[in-house]
């Protein structure tokens, strides 16, 4: 059945943009959805002149580098434990290297599945400072709100957040408001929009006229959501559409949002390769500022920089380059010895593409 | 980072469940969704349940990962 769906989609796809006659350049926003084009070859499969770029949806891919190193600093503090996700564990910072290494040089980071894990390790360890690296977008934010909340109320102080917590519509928006690169359509993150719903695209649809599709992960939910995007354009149609109909409502999650509203409240926030991006942040509410590690600790700031001589993780996340068109990829720049972050996270473009589509 | 799979929630204390999938069973977070109970099926993410899902939805999705390149 989904075999029939992935080849129905594909001839479809085929036959819209031979309706369609001209290049297009759709958005594919999610790394997991990036992955999943990838593994499944479905690149190979399109018609010239239809592109799928990747977007700047690996969380890991756009934390500034100086977050890997203002960790690596909070390690460095004798009463400090660090828990993280792995998937930040072998990303190089600006100057001090990986939390891989610190670790090996006996800082206290211990990698979790998930920070409800971080918080039992405060209440564990009360002579230390527990300290979780809060990467992620919606999807990940609401177990952020959960953990801070519970700490909270049951007085675990000692339980801290080191904030980069992201939203992925404005991050969208910046894309096309730079005009850096053409995209005639999104294929809308799926699991984020669980959380949010598929309403918070339609500005996009009614402001830039361009057509979104939220989509599910599996290769033939990516190539149904190609096929109704290139169905929207081919027949003059902008609408946000759900492709991702077994998680997606359009409102999302309501519990979840009322939660992370509790928690967090909108702030600008620094992405790699994008920089600054108005209101595509959640910063921590006041009265939980004691959770959170930036202030707690705003003494200790990492020095400001650039990327790393070479390095085109910014192009790569703003779709201006394909992973292949730079000089780093596969020579300097491997998943045994990464020197920028879209090669280390699995779900980052220059590793999918390393694995999977590296001729 | 946003992978998430649907397990069977097998007993629920407080905000902790103990789900199940493929035979494994790990604690999740429930109290991001609306009422949760044993028997229900839920979307996992990073230990929290996100969304709830009908049987109907985990019959499609074990049908989609035995299909096309998905394993």
């Amino acid at each position: 059945m989904q075999e029939e769906t992935f080849r129905h989609s594909i001839a479809c796809i085929r036959e819209l943009t031979r309706k369609i006659a001209r290049p297009l350049r759709l958005m594919e926003v999610c790394g997991t959805h990036t992955v999943a084009v990838c593994r499944s070859g479905l690149r190979a499969l399109l018609p010239s002149g239809l592109h799928l770029l990747s977007g700047p949806g690996c969380p890991v891919c756009v934390t500034p580098a100086a977050y890997i190193d203002r960790a690596i600093l909070l390690a460095r503090s004798p009463e400090v434990l660090i828990a993280t996700f792995g998937d930040l564990m072998r990303v190089p910072g600006l100057s001090l290297g990986t939390l891989e290494n610190e670790r090996a040089k006996g800082a206290k980071v211990q990698v979790v599945y998930s920070v409800a894990d971080a918080l039992a390790l405060a209440g564990e360890r009360k002579n230390k400072k527990v300290i979780f690296l809060a990467v992620g977008f919606e999807t990940t934010a609401p177990g952020m709100a959960w953990a801070v909340k519970t700490a909270a109320e049951r007085g675990i102080e000692n339980f801290m957040i080191l904030n980069a917590l992201k939203t992925m519509p404005n991050a969208m928006e910046a894309l096309l408001k730079s005009g850096d690169v053409h995209i005639d359509g999104f294929i809308c993150p799926g699991h984020v929009s669980a959380i949010i719903g598929s309403n918070p695209y339609e500005f996009i649809r009614r402001e830039y006229s361009r057509p979104c599709v939220v989509a599910g992960f599996e290769p033939s939910d990516v190539a149904e959501a190609v096929a109704m995007l290139l169905a929207q354009i081919a027949e003059g149609r902008c609408e946000v559409q759900n492709q991702y109909l077994r998680a997606v409502s359009v409102d999302g999650n309501e519990k979840a949002k009322v939660l992370l509203d509790e928690i967090f409240e909108p702030a600008d926030a620094e992405w790699r390769g994008l920089g600054d991006i108005p209101q595509s942040g959640l910063k921590l509410r006041d009265k939980f500022k004691k959770h959170d590690a930036d202030l707690m600790y705003s003494g200790l700031r990492a020095t400001a920089g650039g990327e790393k001589t070479g390095c085109r993780c910014g192009d790569v996340l703003r779709g201006l380059v394909t992973p292949m068109e730079c000089k780093l990829f596969g020579k300097k720049c491997k998943p045994d010895h990464p020197v920028g972050a879209c090669m280390v996270s699995s779900e980052g473009s220059c590793a999918a593409y390393y694995r999977y589509e590296k001729q | 980072m946003c992978v998430a799979i649907p397990v069977k929630i097998i007993s629920i204390n407080g905000d902790e469940a103990v789900a199940e999938t493929g035979g494994v069973r790990r604690k999740i977070i429930v109290s991001l969704v609306e009422a949760p109970k044993p028997g229900d099926y839920v979307l996992v993410h990073a230990g929290f349940a996100i969304k709830k899902w009908s049987k109907k939805d985990v019959r499609e999705f074990n049908e989609i990962m035995g299909g096309i390149g998905a394993k």
